[in-house]
């Protein structure tokens, strides 16, 4: 479904991503995994459009999308939960939830998506009317998510999704991402969480500098001693 | 008081007519975060338009808005698209204020160069003549002023809380990484609200013309004021541009009366200092310096 094919890409002049290659099938959950200034949030945002590939390109449906603006890339069915949740802080929480719904194919069946997703977040229900910036940071964080899925994205991609939360609510985050998954959405995450995210996930890549040192399957990931090492504390 | 309440309402009908320019103004600051400079040029564009076509034509100021509103619109969006556009990748922000500051001076210059320096009187159509409300007495056009004034500000409110697009609009200003996240065209949305701005003081412009003569630096004077009052109301702030206006014309009506008319804009300008000193973020302003352009 997707494919990053030996993608170089950074800031400026600045090169971040080395050679860096991944594939994501349909109705897969995969994770990359990676210490703080490995790329990862570069290597989703290529993938989002938001930054070009120098060399290299990234497929979606057998087709370039690298070179799309990122709206484009959204239009084709790809949406980002970003880094920092990003919401829009003064808008209520039913405006936020209808921005995600903006992309084409989701605006004529936004209201129909708003009952699912509040079907997942019933918190979020009690809130609609409430700004964005007043909520706290574990309900941002799902109206972050929830926003994301009122796209009906193809495939929904989470950078971070449980930084900065307090354990109860990561379980809560988490959670939430394998009702997504179960539902046969295509997840590309990527976690400081390793260990939770191996567990929900079915492949997993490491990216170390830039580049990418190995991929398994999750289970052989988890049972890996470099991994386990290095990301695991074990 | 015969003479307070005369003062009072030329002040108020002088607020309509400097909210209609600022309006248009704080949108654009507010959203694609540009101070135009040119803006007054818009207005003066649109003034020339609008006497061409009332003399031209033969028909009321009142109807050239029709054409002048969307010529208007378009001349906002090539300035976003090609001028502005073009630098928001620039080093430094301060590069889109020479830009405007430039494209301003061009515009004089084609109006100096087709028109002359002499000023051009739109036909009234009767709107210069005097009504009389209760004791007081005002223009016919600048009552239409101050009430298109409040529709213009209703409506703007209505269609960027109201509407799919008007909420892409805001969600773009309060979030310009998000925005495109969720399917914006960031780049189109600055276009558009460009166009937006620029309509609005074409709007004002067919209102204006009637009433004021036309000369290539008329924007000068009005663009001025506008931007006190767009600090006054709050940077990027609709109703503040409005109410900020109504001060503004009160304040400029009760100084050119009480302490002289050659102190006005003395007055207009001190309170301007007085603001920018003990309330930067203006009377109705929250917090919009801090929301600047993501990279
Ligand atoms: N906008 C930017 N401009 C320049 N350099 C950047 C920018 N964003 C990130 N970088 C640099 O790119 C490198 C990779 O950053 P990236 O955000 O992709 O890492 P990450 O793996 O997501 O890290 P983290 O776990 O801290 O989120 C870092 O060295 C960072 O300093
Ligand atoms: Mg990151």
């Amino acid at each position: 479904m997707l494919e990053v094919r030996n993608v170089d890409a950074g800031y400026g002049s600045t090169v971040i991503l080395q050679d860096v290659s991944l594939r994501v099938e349909e109705g897969e959950v995969v994770t990359i995994v990676g210490a703080n200034g490995a790329g990862k949030t570069t290597t989703l945002r290529t993938i989002s459009g938001l930054v070009t590939p120098k060399t290299g390109g990234v497929f979606f449906e057998g087709e370039e999308i690298s070179k799309l603006q990122p709206h484009a890339v959204v239009d084709r069915g790809i949406t980002l939960i970003p880094e920092g949740r990003q919401l829009f802080p003064d808008m209520s929480v039913r405006e936020n939830l209808l921005m995600g719904a903006h992309r084409r194919d989701a605006r004529g069946v936004r209201s129909e998506t708003l009952d699912e997703v509040l079907g997942l977040f019933p918190r979020l229900g009690e809130r609609l009317d409430q700004h964005a910036s007043s909520l706290s940071g574990g309900e941002q964080q799902m109206v972050a998510i929830a926003r994301g899925m009122m796209a009906r994205p193809r495939l929904l991609m989470f950078d971070e999704p449980s930084l900065g939360l307090a354990p109860i609510i990561v379980e809560q985050v988490f959670d939430v991402i394998s009702k997504v998954a179960a539902s046969g959405m295509t997840v590309l995450i990527v976690e400081q969480n390793v260990w939770h995210t191996l567990k929900a996930a079915d492949r997993g890549y490491v990216l170390e500098n830039g580049e990418m040192v190995l991929d398994d399957a999750a289970d052989a990931l988890l049972e890996n001693d470099h991994v386990r090492q290095a990301y695991l504390g074990i | 008081m015969q003479t307070f309440l005369q003062i009072i309402a030329n002040g108020l009908m002088l607020g309509g007519l400097f909210a209609i320019v600022a309006v248009g103004l704080t949108l654009i600051f507010g959203i694609v975060k540009v101070v135009n400079f040119a803006h007054g040029e818009f207005l003066m564009v649109g003034m020339y338009l609008t006497y061409l076509l009332t003399s031209g034509l033969g028909v009321h100021p009142y109807a050239t808005a029709v054409a002048v509103i969307p010529i208007l619109f378009v001349l906002g969006a090539v300035t976003q698209r090609l001028l502005i556009q073009p630098l928001m990748h620039a080093r430094d922000e301060h590069i889109q204020i020479f830009a405007t500051v430039g494209l301003s001076t061009a515009l004089i210059n084609l109006a100096l160069l087709i028109f002359g320096a002499d000023i051009a009187n739109t036909p009234n159509y009767g709107v210069r003549s005097q009504i009389q409300i209760g004791s007081v007495r005002i223009l016919e056009g600048q009552l239409w002023i101050f009430l298109a004034a409040i529709l213009l500000v209703i409506g703007l409110q209505l269609f960027l809380a109201r509407t799919n697009t008007g909420r892409a609009i805001r969600a773009t200003a309060q979030n310009r990484a998000a925005a495109r996240l969720m399917g914006i065209n960031d780049r189109f949305i600055y276009v558009l609200t460009f166009g937006i701005g620029a309509a609005c003081v074409g709007f004002g412009s067919a209102l204006i013309a009637p009433l004021y003569p036309t000369s290539p630096t008329i924007g000068t004077y009005f663009v001025l004021i506008a931007f006190v009052i767009v600090v006054l109301g709050g940077l990027g702030s609709i109703p503040g541009a409005f109410f900020g206006a109504l001060i503004i014309g009160l304040v400029d009506a009760l100084s050119g009366f009480y302490i002289g008319s050659d102190l006005r804009e003395a007055v207009v300008f001190g309170i301007f200092l007085v603001i920018l000193i003990l309330k930067p973020s203006g009377l109705f302003g929250t917090r919009v310096s801090q929301a600047h352009v993501s990279p």
